[in-house]
């Protein structure tokens, strides 16, 4: 009988759909998945809304699989409401996680990005200056928008979260196996992740030596030899500090690992790690010679905190000033260490 | 020893600067300790830490430290090529001008995060250099991370949502 299956919910908030596709790469294993769960909401690929899920009891959902970053009012409104009628909450892929791409908004504010999206990008046309309101009184009534938030937020700075499938998006085996352990009833603790312990390097056929980085290349500047490992060529790879999971696939054809996977288990700040163990293999003795090199690392925040910013100890750029004079503050005059001191 | 920090930028009003420093067990803590031995006279805003090596410095530490509320973070080690543990203050080097290079996106001074070289009998370079760093700081205001980026107030309608 249909009551007696497990519910299964999935939602998207701030999130580009990927995740939402990843679920069906599962491929015909889908149809076990509607066979073994009761797919109660599913704003994707089902017709049901909101007011569907308000009306169940609180924890009716068994299991519900929620991607995407919380970047508004509404977004954070799904949360709480799933968090209230899920029984477990899956953190499902990097933006719910991490904060992944959407979060990168971090490194500027609201107010920059309406400025440029609605003003300032050349292809705008908006002569009358017509900003989103959040209350807009048409001769029907008024209407609303949700508000559009300063900071991008992880799902678990929002709602409390039971398990996190790491990915952008997420490996089919891993979702399948986040289900079936959840079928089974053999759950890993609360707050686990739910994948590898190891690195991409661990998962990488590439043969790897002693790295001495003299020069970063952007991918289109170099044709990289097939079976050395990438770092070693100077293309920048997240591998060396990005848990495992997905099979290494990016490497596979020639490109860095951009770090989807998130910092390994244990890590606090994947970007963190990653700026340690890319930089203990930089070739020189001397802060000229190291500075040359990293010269040619465009972005280091951009390559680092790619699919972390809102989940990092900082999680935001600080800013000083604001519509679109923003700085990274300003000092008159450093004080210098005096030379006699220095040997 | 009294300072008046208002004199550089007037946001300390509330209270002092505070820098953490992370100094290696080998030079830069014993230089510390003759400096407290040999009573000279430093700023009272350094909160030091030791760690065996300079080398063991995970740039988690800093950012942490920054977080956390520090407004600077001063790491010390042995000059280079003086290192105990052969090459692990060349390590630091590199992973603190990356470290520099990524914090200024995030919108910190590069000069909050300073990296120096003490051996075990520079007391007075220890001294200088943290005065010097106060100084920075100083200048450079407070930090209060917490305060002014993790932004809780936009949420002012969310207990409301949360019901």
């Amino acid at each position: 009988m249909a009551e007696q299956k497990p519910k299964l919910a999935l939602y998207w908030a701030s999130s580009c759909g990927g995740c939402e596709i990843s679920v069906l790469a599962v491929h015909e294993k889908i149809l076990d998945v509607a066979a073994a769960f009761d797919i109660v909401f599913w704003p994707c690929a089902m017709d049901f809304k909101e007011e569907d899920v308000a009306a169940m009891d609180d924890g009716e959902v068994d299991v519900c699989l929620f991607n995407g970053a919380i970047r508004n009012d509404d977004n954070a409104h799904m949360a709480h409401l799933m968090r209230r009628k899920s029984k477990v909450l899956v953190a499902y892929g990097s933006c719910a996680m991490e904060g992944c791409i959407p979060g990168l908004a971090n490194f500027t504010d609201r107010e920059h990005m309406m400025n440029f999206i609605y003003h300032d990008s050349p292809s705008t046309d908006n002569p009358e200056g017509i900003e989103p309101q959040m209350r807009t009184t048409v001769p029907e009534g008024e209407l609303t928008l949700p508000e559009f938030w300063n900071t991008v937020k992880t799902l678990d700075q929002v709602v409390p979260v039971d398990y996190y499938l790491p990915g952008c998006p997420p490996e089919a085996k891993w979702t399948l196996a986040a289900i079936e352990a959840i079928l089974s009833g053999q759950l890993p603790p609360p707050g686990s992740v739910i994948g590898m312990d190891v690195t991409v390097c661990d998962e990488c056929s590439r043969t790897r030596s002693e790295k001495h980085i003299k020069q970063f290349y952007r991918p289109y500047e170099i044709i990289p030899e097939p079976d050395i490992c990438l770092l070693d060529q100077g293309l920048f790879c997240a591998g060396i500090a990005t848990r495992a999971g997905c099979g290494a696939l990016c490497p596979q054809v020639n490109m860095g690992c951009r770090g989807c996977y998130g910092p390994n288990e244990g890590v606090v700040d994947g970007g963190a790690k990653l700026i340690s163990a890319l930089a203990s293999v930089v070739d020189g003795a001397t802060p000229e010679e190291i500075d040359a090199v990293l010269e040619t690392l465009p972005d280091p925040a951009g390559y680092f905190y790619r699919f972390s910013l809102p989940h990092s100890l900082l999680r935001r750029t600080h800013l000083v000033g604001s519509n679109g004079t923003r700085t990274v503050e300003k000092i008159t005059a450093t004080p210098q260490l005096d030379p006699k001191l220095k040997d | 020893m009294a300072h008046d920090y208002n004199e550089f930028n007037p946001a300390w009003e509330e209270r002092t600067p505070v820098i953490i420093g992370l100094l290696c067990n080998w030079c830069s803590y014993r230089a510390a300790d003759l400096a407290g031995t040999s009573r000279f006279g430093y700023p009272a805003t350094l909160r030091d830490l030791r760690i065996m090596c300079t080398g063991r410095l995970d740039p988690t530490f800093v950012v942490k430290a920054l977080r956390e509320g520090a407004d600077g973070v001063l790491v010390m080690g042995c000059h280079p090529g003086q290192c105990h543990y052969d090459a692990g203050n060349y390590k630091a080097m590199r992973r603190m001008a990356l470290l520099r290079r990524t914090l200024v996106q995030l919108g910190v001074h590069p000069d909050r995060v300073q990296l120096a070289w003490a051996s075990a009998s520079q007391g007075t370079v220890f001294t200088e250099m943290v005065k010097n760093m106060t100084e920075t700081i100083a200048r450079l205001g407070p930090l209060n991370w917490q305060d002014t980026a993790f932004d809780e107030s936009q949420h002012k309608e969310m207990e409301a949502i949360r019901g």
